[in-house]
């Protein structure tokens, strides 16, 4: 069970009132772009044991959007920040770093 | 002109808490920018209330304002008096970008009180329904069980609580098997 706080209304709420939309920070391979960057966008996402970035809606809240940091191995939430960025800000990260020094760094 | 009721014509129930289907009331949806001061000023003069703050309630007599997302209020008034008040609103806010609705017959509300109400919701939403930490002037959007819902406080032991109408009756089932005689917990003792 996770307990998300929805950046948009500041509820602290678990998991049940939320919704899972998948991998965030995608960057879409618009016209033009070859066949397989297109299909990547699609179809390729990570599966990563340790730091995610998700996307998740507060379906029976506010219902808008946001993201959020955490660990798929221990379901240990880092932070949860608005949806109108294109990488995790700078507090996120530091958050991240703090608990897991070892940590690739995003992308 | 077709007679309007309520989707379970006034419906009651007496457990360890009373749930009530609340009488016709009127409810106007507004999205819009609502820190803008225009939009202030438009629900002030139709609804004749102030626009609330972050998940804020704001009750004068039987008008009331309900903080839904950063870009939606719900309003309360008479019956009578939604479908002026969203034309008044759309009239005053004309080519801004904001809209408002009549939703009058497409919601449900019911009230829940006495002294175990709050035990009565806490069995139903994952929310913390503990006196101190919900308190009078907050809007909780949440689920009851399946259904989506918004639960405020209306009154000294009293909470509301606002569904679509088309779950009106889950929604009171839920409410009344959750007030059943002999389902008293204690948590809140």
């Amino acid at each position: 069970m996770l307990l998300l706080t929805c950046p948009n209304c500041g509820v602290t709420a678990e998991e049940s009132e939320f919704h899972q939309g998948g991998e965030a920070h995608l960057r879409r391979a618009g016209p033009g772009s070859p066949d397989d960057a297109f299909e990547g966008y699609l179809f390729t996402r990570r599966n990563p044991h340790g730091v995610h970035f998700e996307r998740w809606r507060h379906v029976f809240g506010c219902g808008k959007w946001f993201h959020a940091a955490r660990c798929t191995a221990t379901l240990e939430v880092f932070g949860t920040y608005p949806a109108q960025t294109t990488e995790p800000p700078a507090d996120i990260v530091a958050a991240i770093r703090a608990k897991r020094p070892d940590w690739e760094g995003f992308r | 002109m077709s007679e309007a009721v309520t989707a379970l014509n006034g419906a009651r129930y007496e457990g360890i808490a009373t749930i009530a289907e609340a009488p016709l009331g009127g409810m106007v949806t507004l999205r819009g920018d609502l820190s803008g001061a225009d939009l202030g000023a438009a629900v002030q003069e139709a609804a004749g209330v102030a626009v609330p703050g972050r998940r804020g309630v704001v009750a004068e007599g039987p008008r009331t304002a309900l903080w839904m997302a950063p870009d939606e209020l719900l309003l309360l008034m008479p019956y009578a008096e939604a479908p002026e008040t969203a034309a008044g609103i759309n009239a005053a806010l004309a080519g801004r970008f904001a809209l408002a609705v009549d939703v009058s017959d497409a919601r449900a509300r019911f009230h829940v009180s006495g002294p175990r109400a709050r035990e009565v919701l806490a069995k139903l939403s994952p929310v913390d329904f503990a006196a101190g930490v919900f308190a009078p002037g907050e809007v909780r959007r949440t689920r009851a069980a399946q259904a989506a819902a918004a639960v405020w406080m209306s009154g000294e032991e009293e909470f509301s609580l606002i569904c679509f109408r088309s779950v009106a009756r889950y929604v009171f089932d839920l409410l009344s098997m959750a007030a059943a005689p002999g389902g008293e917990v204690g948590a809140f003792d």
